[in-house]
């Protein structure tokens, strides 16, 4: 039989749609990968193997009875723990959500189930989405399946592992600085932050409700499409939800896939995200693939965002600021755990703090105090207030480049993947990992990742973000889908099938070395 | 250098309703001054010309029609909770004996 797990979804949905496999087929070739590399790779929270099976059933029999199904019915699915799961444990990382099952879904739950996507269970996370490693989980690390020692990125490792490992082929994130992009960067998949507004937030634990986004992670930039189809679009009960039409992603990923798609393409390079801080692979392969843009046909100049420079600063107080405000809900009365206090009266307020204290990991409570102190009278102009004038800046420095250029391209992030441990002691170092990513969170704009190879000097995945204008959605698809032709064609291989192979797999290769 | 003290931290880990060892407290106050440092560079660019976004995609009055739509029955709202009372939250005592 075709080896199911290594397919992408859209290949997949080929085979479900032309009856060649049954979705119990694929459904349990995944969980069984999961079973055997998810005990090294840790990126689920909760696997639900007998519903996922049962819901796989249910759309074969739909299916056999000649019901016309949607694009990706049957494809299995994994879901980033912030999402709100009513059959699945939902804790954002948490331990004081620990065992919460909401009474709801999410909107974006609700709707892959609408389209009969199989979810397989729910992926780690770093606590409430606060962090760029899965260092900060409550229930330990994700690791990278590059390397077991090093991080997957974060917050959303765990669903960029699940799709880098194989265990699953398409997975949702949500990006609030990078947490969609730079997990794809450093697992050689594919991430997509939608504009801001384009996919509902409903359902998702909020961390900063002004920047948070929801999005596909994927293997290849279709996928992403088809998936962003699945989710994307105007949701009544999400007050920022935008009520566009939008086009078919998938189309124009498909478009990004004919000859000529990089023809007369105004590219723009950041100037200030291309310069110190950057590991020498990273660059090395980000102006490769320039170059590679430049020969097919693409128009490639740099642009300048000068108040780049301030973005983390900023980022760093309004996150913090909405965070205290929105994390204020885990009162310890209508949802998570309860802890009382050692000694003294039991009142509400005491209580509510020792639940706090026992349910909040390190970064949580750093987050918190630092965004009550911007928030606080007397340093709220100076600091938060200060902060929504950069936001201003930034997109003003977009509007700009965007007037020159139609899309504007950086490395993903600095780095390849760290190892674990190496930042979690200096949280400025691990905050200023995110300064390629924070940008198009603060302006609302979206934003991808896809590979585009390996650091010749440590052999892992870098990744190329795209930013494009907000609402401009498609045209990130078609230009993705259009680059990642191009590497592709280039290497002869996806980035991912050079992955070194896990715990009691042997279908990929091992060989391999720098592409 | 940041003005952070640890009266500071502690008095605002009470406004954040979370119960901080001393320990706890020692090193926020370390950690938070040298964030706060950093990130106070956005006033270099925060001049009074700058209007401020509080949102990047900016929608005005979004109202839906006024009438009931299905929401989550009492059972549902009170299943997450750690502890209940009939068709009620059940809480510790809102007021001190002081």
């Amino acid at each position: 039989m075709t080896n199911l797990i290594n397919q992408t979804a859209a290949a997949l949905a080929g085979l479900l749609a032309d009856g060649s496999v049954s979705s119990v087929d694929v459904t349990r070739a995944h969980l069984d990968h999961i079973d055997a590399v998810d005990p090294d790779v840790h990126a689920f929270l909760h696997v639900a193997r007998d519903a996922a099976l049962a819901t796989a059933a249910r759309v074969d029999a739909r299916r056999a009875a000649g019901e016309k199904l949607g694009p990706l019915a049957g494809v299995p699915i994994a879901i980033k723990d912030v999402l709100a799961t009513h059959d699945m444990p939902t804790t954002s990382g948490s331990k004081i959500l620990e065992g919460w099952i909401p009474p709801y879904d999410a909107t974006v739950v609700r709707r892959i189930r609408a389209a009969d996507l199989i979810p397989l269970g729910k992926t780690n996370m770093d606590e409430f989405a606060m962090g760029s490693s899965t260092e900060h989980s409550a229930y330990g690390p994700t690791h990278n399946p590059w390397d077991l020692d090093r991080i997957p990125g974060g917050s959303g490792g765990g669903s960029a592992a699940a799709v880098a490992a194989f265990e699953a082929p398409l997975a949702l994130g949500s990006d609030t600085g990078g947490s969609i992009r730079q997990p794809a960067a450093v697992t050689g998949s594919v991430g997509v932050k939608p504009t801001y507004g384009g996919v509902s937030r409903y359902g998702a634990i909020a961390l900063a409700s002004s920047l948070d986004q929801v999005g596909p992670v994927t293997r290849t930039v279709l996928d992403a499409a088809l998936l962003h189809d699945v989710i994307g679009g105007h949701d009544p009960l999400d007050s920022t939800s935008l009520t566009d039409a939008w086009p078919s992603m998938a189309a124009a990923a498909q478009a990004g896939l004919k000859d000529g798609a990089l023809t007369g393409v105004r590219i723009g390079v950041i100037k200030e995200l291309n310069g110190a801080g950057f590991q020498a692979g990273v660059k090395q392969r980000f102006e490769e693939t320039l170059a590679l843009l430049s020969a097919a046909g693409a128009i490639v100049s740099e642009v300048s965002a000068p108040n780049f420079e301030y973005a983390v600063s900023a980022y760093y107080l309004i996150l913090p600021a909405e965070a205290s405000s929105n994390l204020a809900r885990f009162d310890s009365v209508r949802f998570g755990i309860r802890v009382n206090p050692e000694d003294g009266p039991l009142t509400s307020e005491r209580v509510m703090a020792a639940t706090r204290d026992a349910g909040f990991g390190d970064e949580v409570k750093r987050r918190i105090i630092l965004g009550t102190y911007a928030l606080s009278a007397g340093y709220y102009d100076a600091y938060y207030g200060s902060a929504q004038k950069v936001r201003t800046l930034i997109q003003r420095d977009f509007t700009a480049a965007f007037d020159k250029v139609d899309l504007l391209v950086s490395p993903t992030a600095p780095t390849t993947a760290f190892k674990f441990g190496e930042k979690m002691d200096d949280p400025m170092a691990m905050y200023l990992n995110d300064i390629t990513t924070i940008p198009a969170n603060l302006a609302g704009i979206p934003g991808m990742s896809l590979p585009m190879g390996l650091a010749p000097e440590d052999g892992l995945p870098v990744g190329l973000q795209v930013m494009a204008p907000a609402r401009a959605d498609a045209r990130l698809y078609t230009f993705g889908a259009a680059v990642e032709q191009l590497l592709e064609a280039h290497w002869g291989h996806t980035l991912l099938s050079r992955a070194p192979a896990l715990a009691n797999t042997e279908m990929f290769a091992t060989e391999g070395g720098a592409v | 250098m940041s003005e952070i003290t640890a009266e500071q931290v502690a008095h605002l880990a009470n406004l954040a309703r979370i119960d901080l060892s001393s320990a706890e407290i020692d090193r926020l106050t370390v950690e938070l001054g040298q964030i706060v440092d950093s990130v106070a560079k956005v006033a270099e660019v925060a001049t009074p010309d700058v209007p401020a976004t509080s949102h990047p995609m900016p929608l005005t009055n979004v109202f839906r029609d006024d009438v009931v739509v299905p929401s989550l029955t009492v059972d549902q709202a009170l299943s997450g909770a750690p502890d209940r009372a009939g068709d009620k939250f059940r809480v510790p005592a809102i007021l001190d004996e002081e």
